[in-house]
């Protein structure tokens, strides 16, 4: 019998050297004469260790990592497929601590299975949620997700449940489910893992949608900068439907769900739900005006749940083990579990799904081990370039929606960005205004405009020149984007800056210390 | 002559293409991924073939970062500027990329080899700074990684 060997297929994998270790090992195993199958999984989230390359043992499946191409002859030498000891064995996968402290419930199973493999989908748990919600009617699908607590995973946190009864409740010729893969956010990257690790849960999360609320055509809208997730999801689509799970007779139900992958064009703006109507339909991503709401009135005018990839491939789990299941993780009013994501200057980035009310603290070193320099770790920003910067002194909010905004911060898509105290924060709020001015879409003068005045203001700071009133501009400036904004680009920008000035202001030059250098 | 070859690559996308639902970013994508750019003759085809006016193809084309209305260099390195990247030496890496090739952002080097642009981020969080080299992502690109990445990529 073959011994399996894992090495990722996921982007990150590929960005240090996966591809070209699994075709190394093929080449020694080849020359040796090993019977080995080496299995392209997706990434178990433990991006420090990777290439990590896992053998199949009866003891379970061994890490080993990270792996480059110089290391395949001595891990064959070490005898790696039965286990043996190498300088870069971990021992067993599951026992790694990052790992097993983890609560995976969305990623139950991206990096163990073959991410195109309908069989191994099935194996684990695949489609019963799906099943399920076929053998229901549209009423009590949603009310079960409602029950489960989900919220919105994008970033806005909006009870999905609601999002979805109201497409329910419309009446239409013609219903569509949209998800959001437009994950621009930097230091975020767990949809992109789900789509490329284990692209089903994701159609099958969004056919529940289609059944629950009658819609028959999916869209999936992802961003041009994941070209293997669009390739992998494209290829899982006509899986999945020679499969019968997609089509017009979803598993015999004679229910029709179709799905189709759209490619971005490099729009931040367009992961706005309405900005990425527009998109979809052919259009500028320019933002709507809501209401009406894309749940009444959305892709081409029609009633459409749109939401986050995360919060899709969180269904089919609530589906198949229930409501009170789900909702059993998490504290107040933030149910079930998140999928963190450590990034920036972090020892051990990566991604780390529990439920909800760990601290960051917790995560920046109990799981990220700090920062990747050896530095002190000086500001987080949580939620991607509209989320606060936060200092050393909020380390320990939980991880809660309400939690986060009570020091006015957001949780956000659950992306944690890591500074060491080498980080100049008027530069980081500079460039949160740089980027505003760059992916505004034009459509609100305070967005469109205001950014780009921030951006002189805060180098007028900076310079030093008539600073108390620039930093007194700075701030009205930041109130019109806050107020005078239709989406969250031009009023969240606001947020970073601010919080830069409030818990950095050393760094705008408010000691004496700057001025005298 | 160049011309009619375009102008036959665009019809054929636009022939593939324009029964989809909101077809245009499809068209303009099938295009660029054709000829590695979508030519200015172009909107107009697609303006008759979509029955839109021009104007609001040459806003679409316009608005995404993607399309670009000249060929690019043979060779396209996008280097990710975003806060995680940054917070691992992105600007560096930035400041390092310009001066190897000689050219700002948008810009392509004068032998026609590559194109230089920014990205904002490329989901590689974890492992950055990152780049991404004609479709392929590198991770923790330090400075010594981009000048070996960059010199083996094959003509």
């Amino acid at each position: 019998m073959s011994t399996r060997i894992y090495v990722p297929r996921d982007s990150s994998a590929l960005s240090v050297g996966a591809e070209a270790v699994a075709a190394a090992i093929g080449i020694e195993a080849a020359r040796i004469g090993a019977n080995v199958s080496v299995v392209r999984n997706g990434s178990r989230g433990l991006y420090w260790l990777e290439p990590m390359v896992e053998v199949g043992t009866p003891e379970g499946r061994v890490a080993y990592g990270p792996v480059t191409v110089a290391d395949v002859p001595s891990l064959f030498k070490a005898d790696f497929l039965k286990g043996g000891t190498h300088k870069l064995s971990h021992g067993n996968t599951e026992n790694i601590p990052y790992l097993k402290k983890q609560e995976r419930l969305t990623f139950a199973r991206v990096g163990i299975t073959d991410p195109l493999s309908l069989k191994g989908y099935a194996a684990h748990g695949g489609w019963r949620g799906l099943r399920n919600a076929l053998a229901t009617d549209g009423a009590n699908i949603v009310k079960q997700l409602t029950d489960s607590g989900l919220r919105g995973r994008g970033g806005a946190a909006f009870p999905a449940g609601i999002k979805w009864k109201t497409v329910l409740d419309t009446t239409a010729d013609q219903k569509y489910v949209v998800c959001n893969a437009d994950e621009g956010d930097s230091g975020t990257f767990s949809d992109r893992m789900i789509m490329e690790g284990d692209p089903y849960v994701l159609i099958e999360g969004m056919a529940i949608a289609g059944v629950a609320v009658g819609a028959t055509r999916g869209y999936i809208y992802v961003r041009s900068e994941y070209p293997h997730a669009i390739d992998v999801l494209t290829r899982a689509i006509a899986l999945a439907k020679a499969g019968g799970y997609l089509g017009d007779d979803v598993l015999g139900s004679g229910k029709a769900f179709e799905l189709e992958v759209r490619k971005g064009a490099g729009a931040y703006i367009c992961g706005e739900e309405t900005s990425l109507l527009e998109s979809l339909e052919g259009k500028r991503g320019m933002v709507r005006f809501k209401p009406p709401l894309p749940a009444i009135a959305g892709l081409f005018g029609k009633p459409t749940v749109i939401n986050n990839v995360i919060t899709l491939a969180s269904v089919p789990i609530i589906l198949d083990r229930g409501a009170q299941f789900y909702r059993d993780y998490g504290m107040g009013r933030s149910r079930g579990t998140l999928p963190i994501q450590l990034a920036g200057n972090i020892k051990h980035g990566g991604l780390v799904e529990k439920a909800f009310g760990l601290t960051l603290r917790e995560l920046l070193y109990d799981y990220g081990g700090g920062s990747a320099t050896g530095r002190p770790i000086r500001a987080v920003q949580v939620g991607g370039p509209l989320g606060a910067f936060m200092p050393e002194s909020q380390f320990d909010t939980p991880l809660d929606y309400e939690a986060f905004a009570a020091v006015g911060a957001m949780v956000g898509h659950g992306g944690i960005v890591a500074f060491d105290d080498t980080v100049d924060m008027a530069a980081m709020a500079r460039y949160a205004m740089e980027f505003c001015a760059i992916e505004s879409c034009g459509k609100c003068t305070p967005c469109r405009i205001g950014s780009t005045r921030g951006v002189e203001v805060i180098d007028r700071i900076v310079a030093g020149r008539e600073r108390e009133r620039n930093i007194e501009l700075l701030k009205d400036l930041c109130d019109t984007m806050i107020n005078g904004s239709l989406c969250a680009l031009g009023g969240m920008t606001p947020f970073p800056v601010q919080s830069a000035i409030k818990y950095f202001p050393e760094d705008f030059g408010a000691t004496s210390k700057r001025k005298a250098a | 002559m160049a011309n009619q070859d375009q102008a036959a690559v665009v019809g054929r996308v636009i022939e593939e293409r324009k029964s989809q639902a909101g077809a245009l970013l499809p068209i303009l994508h099938g295009i660029q991924d054709a000829l590695g750019f979508v030519p200015t003759e172009a909107v107009g085809q697609i303006a008759g073939a979509l029955n839109l006016s021009r104007a609001e193809v040459h806003g679409v084309v316009s608005f995404y970062h993607d399309f670009r209305t000249t060929p690019p260099g043979r060779h396209t390195v996008r280097v990710c500027r975003a806060e995680s990247c940054q917070a691992m030496g992105a600007n560096q890496l930035v400041e390092h990329a310009k001066v190897m090739l000689g050219v700002d952002f948008h810009e392509t080097t004068a032998d026609g080899r590559f194109t230089l642009e920014p990205i904002y981020c490329l989901g590689n969080c974890a492992l950055s700074p990152a780049m991404m080299v004609d479709g392929e992502i590198h991770g923790r690109v330090t400075l010594e990684r981009f000048e070996e990445v960059v010199s083996q990529v094959r003509e």
